[in-house]
């Protein structure tokens, strides 16, 4: 501890810009949450994020520079988990279950419906940038199967054919802001249980809405 | 039939808002934890040993019991296990979104009952909404003085921070949660000696407890033990989230007091299965456990010892239900290819164990099997948890190999004549779709 943190650049970064003052502020507050403030790498790298709208080398050394460990360890967290994307990503990413309760009960269709409508494959993200389709493992909505989450906002008992009006619906309305329930309102059918009370929040990118991350939006904000 | 409810009394109760504060505390809320704060940590430890709490998590050890490993070192650390991703499970999302201040209550009661005076919810990446639940809730505690500095007017401090997960199923196995909290890569510990209890967080002692555990901590101290052995099942005690899923005319989360047959849960609870079809096979705990088929299983009461005895696991209470169209094969390449799909790579048997058993499953699947293909596939299973027994023997640090494995039990036990068939017959009988290639 105490040395100055090793500045080792991976690839070039393609973002030089530094965090907004604001961004800076949320960390040191999520740092202070932690006993040790290594242990605040997986949020700011949602603030990373965020910034950037995927994970770029940048964000990843302005991480390693707020905690005190090299951008290297910072990668080798980063890569162990699927939810930090370092690739191009879309303003929305729809993530469409495929284990085993989606699958018994059509996921697999569901599925594909999305990878027609978008004309975008598992993995990829289409030429402006807007979608990026993946197939995930189980997202604990097995009750409400078949499940489809965009930017992790969560719809459940979707059809082939709503996958493909949700598809339609975000290319022609580019919503400001995603949320559940006007998503499973329009697209949804069988929950895995009551959600009872309306969500307020919404979902501003390819990253978790979450207070402390800043990354939440309301309903109705936006265009 | 009426069945008692704890955990989701508050929700069913009051539907609109038992998420809220104030009708946590107009129907009783944080009382016990209030209470408990008079209790000495050895009475409240006693209290949920004798009540035989289980844990919710998967591998149903009594939570007394590990509370009473905690070692003496100075700080200790509780976790609650919100990291919910075993295949079929979804109780936790529900408890987490509808009645978050009962988890609260029962973190207050768990901290102060280890000595704690810092807390953390591990809250996987793929729920923001319970997580953003969770934090208002935590927000309202601390503004009401339940949370923070000298909590209900005592000299008790505790901090609750709510963590994000990355999306890495291997997180929800206890000691890769806390590596992964320290803020490094998601890699489970070798126990011996990372025992959380013993050397947890920050190589301190931690108790790490599942969100449902937790949940019923306050509704055990209020009911005392006694009473709390008593709404069911002697061994089983309390209640149970049962979370139904797949071919089922009523999937959703049940809670239940255990000892119920598979029948009653399928055909009672759950509604039967869809269109009328036949039963085929169920998942009982999770996408973990060996299956159950009914000329075996369907009278068997759904209790630990009586699930053990056959060759499986309550789990995460994640049951998942397939009808007489299900291709077992590809359901067993499904959960196969999940845990492929979140091996850490930690330990070699199951990084390159779980992927071979995936491409050949595949290979079967799509009508390239080989006569031989079942054998080496058991052989491969065999390198990864030794002898394919039950429970499983360990060559890996931590269970996700040996749960990779048990899809291949459940077909080796009761689907031979189906794998053949997909041999034999140069494809699936059931006529489905080609499986997506693997690329080693």
């Amino acid at each position: 501890m105490g040395s100055e943190p090793i500045t080792l650049t991976i690839r070039p970064a393609e973002s030089g810009k530094k965090w907004s003052d604001e961004s800076l502020e949320r960390a040191r507050r999520i740092m202070a949450r932690y006993p040790e403030k290594r242990s605040a790498v997986m949020p700011l790298l949602y603030l990373a994020m965020a910034e950037d709208g995927r994970l770029t080398n940048g964000g990843m050394e302005q991480v390693a520079e707020l905690v005190g460990i090299t951008p290297a360890q910072v990668l080798a967290v980063a890569s162990f988990y699927t939810m930090y994307k370092r690739e191009r990503t879309g303003k929305y990413l729809i993530s469409a279950c495929t284990s085993i309760s989606c699958m018994l009960t059509g996921g697999d269709d569901v599925f594909e419906a999305i990878e027609l409508e978008s004309g975008v494959p598992h993995g990829e993200t289409d030429e402006e940038g807007l979608i990026s389709v993946e197939h995930v493992e189980c997202i604990g909505a097995c009750g409400g199967a078949p499940a489809v989450q965009v930017n992790y906002e969560l719809i459940e008992g979707v059809t082939p054919v709503k996958a493909r009006e949700l598809v339609r619906w975000l290319q022609q309305e580019r919503p400001a802001t995603i949320n559940t329930d006007e998503m499973q309102r329009h697209f949804g059918g069988r929950r895995s249980f009551d959600w009872a009370v309306a969500e307020e929040a919404s979902a501003v990118g390819p990253y978790p809405a979450f207070q402390p991350f800043g990354t939440v939006g309301g309903v109705g904000e936006g265009e | 039939m009426s069945r008692p409810l704890v955990v989701t009394r508050r929700m069913v109760d009051h539907p609109t808002d038992s998420h809220t504060l104030d009708r946590y505390q107009e129907t009783g809320g944080y009382e016990m934890a209030r209470r408990s704060l008079d209790m000495t940590r050895d009475e409240i430890v006693e209290t949920v040993k004798s009540a035989n709490l289980l844990g919710r998590g998967g591998a149903a050890f009594s939570a007394g019991l590990k509370w009473s490993f905690l070692a003496p070192d100075r700080p200790a650390y509780v976790v609650v296990n919100a990291d919910e991703s075993e295949p079929g499970t979804f109780k936790d999302r529900q408890l987490l979104e509808r009645d978050p201040h009962q988890l609260i209550e029962g973190l207050i009661i768990t901290s102060w009952a280890n000595e704690a005076n810092h807390a953390f919810i591990y809250i996987r990446g793929e729920y923001p909404k319970p997580a953003r639940r969770v934090q208002q809730a935590v927000d309202e505690a601390y503004a009401a003085g339940y949370l923070g500095e000298g909590i209900f007017g005592t000299d008790f401090d505790l901090e609750v921070t709510v963590h994000l997960g990355g999306g890495a199923y291997i997180c929800g196995e206890e000691t890769a949660m806390i590596n992964s909290l320290e803020g490094l890569r998601g890699e489970p510990r070798l126990k011996p000696p990372y025992f959380p209890a013993a050397k947890g967080l920050y190589m301190k002692p931690t108790i790490v407890n599942n969100v449902e555990t937790i949940c019923n901590v306050p509704h055990v101290l209020a009911m005392g033990a006694e009473d709390f052995k008593g709404i069911a099942h002697p061994e089983d005690t309390g209640t149970f989230l049962l979370s139904l899923s797949g071919h089922v005319n009523e999937p959703g989360n049940y809670e239940l007091p255990h000892g119920l047959t598979w029948r009653e849960i399928i055909y009672d609870v759950a509604g039967g299965i869809r269109d009328g079809n036949e039963l085929k096979t169920w998942i009982p705990g999770g996408a973990s456990a060996p299956w159950f088929v009914p000329s075996l299983h369907l009278d068997m009461p759904l209790t630990k010892q009586a699930t053990a005895d056959a060759g499986s696991m309550i789990g995460s209470g994640a049951v998942v239900v397939m009808d007489e169209t299900t291709c077992v094969v590809r359901a067993a390449l499904r959960l196969v290819r999940f845990f492929a799909h979140e091996s850490c790579g930690e330990c070699t048997p199951c990084r390159e164990g779980a992927p071979w058993l995936e491409m050949m499953l595949t290979r079967i699947e799509n009508g390239q099997g080989r006569p031989v293909d079942f054998d080496v596939i058991l052989d491969v299973s065999d390198g990864i948890s030794i002898g394919l027994e039950w429970p499983p023997k360990m060559t890996t640090i931590c269970a996700l190999g040996p749960s990779a494995v048990s899809p291949i039990i459940s077909l080796r036990d009761h689907f031979g004549d189906e794998v053949v068939a997909h041999i034999e017959g140069g494809g699936c009988p059931f006529g489905r779709v080609e499986e997506e290639e693997v690329v080693a």
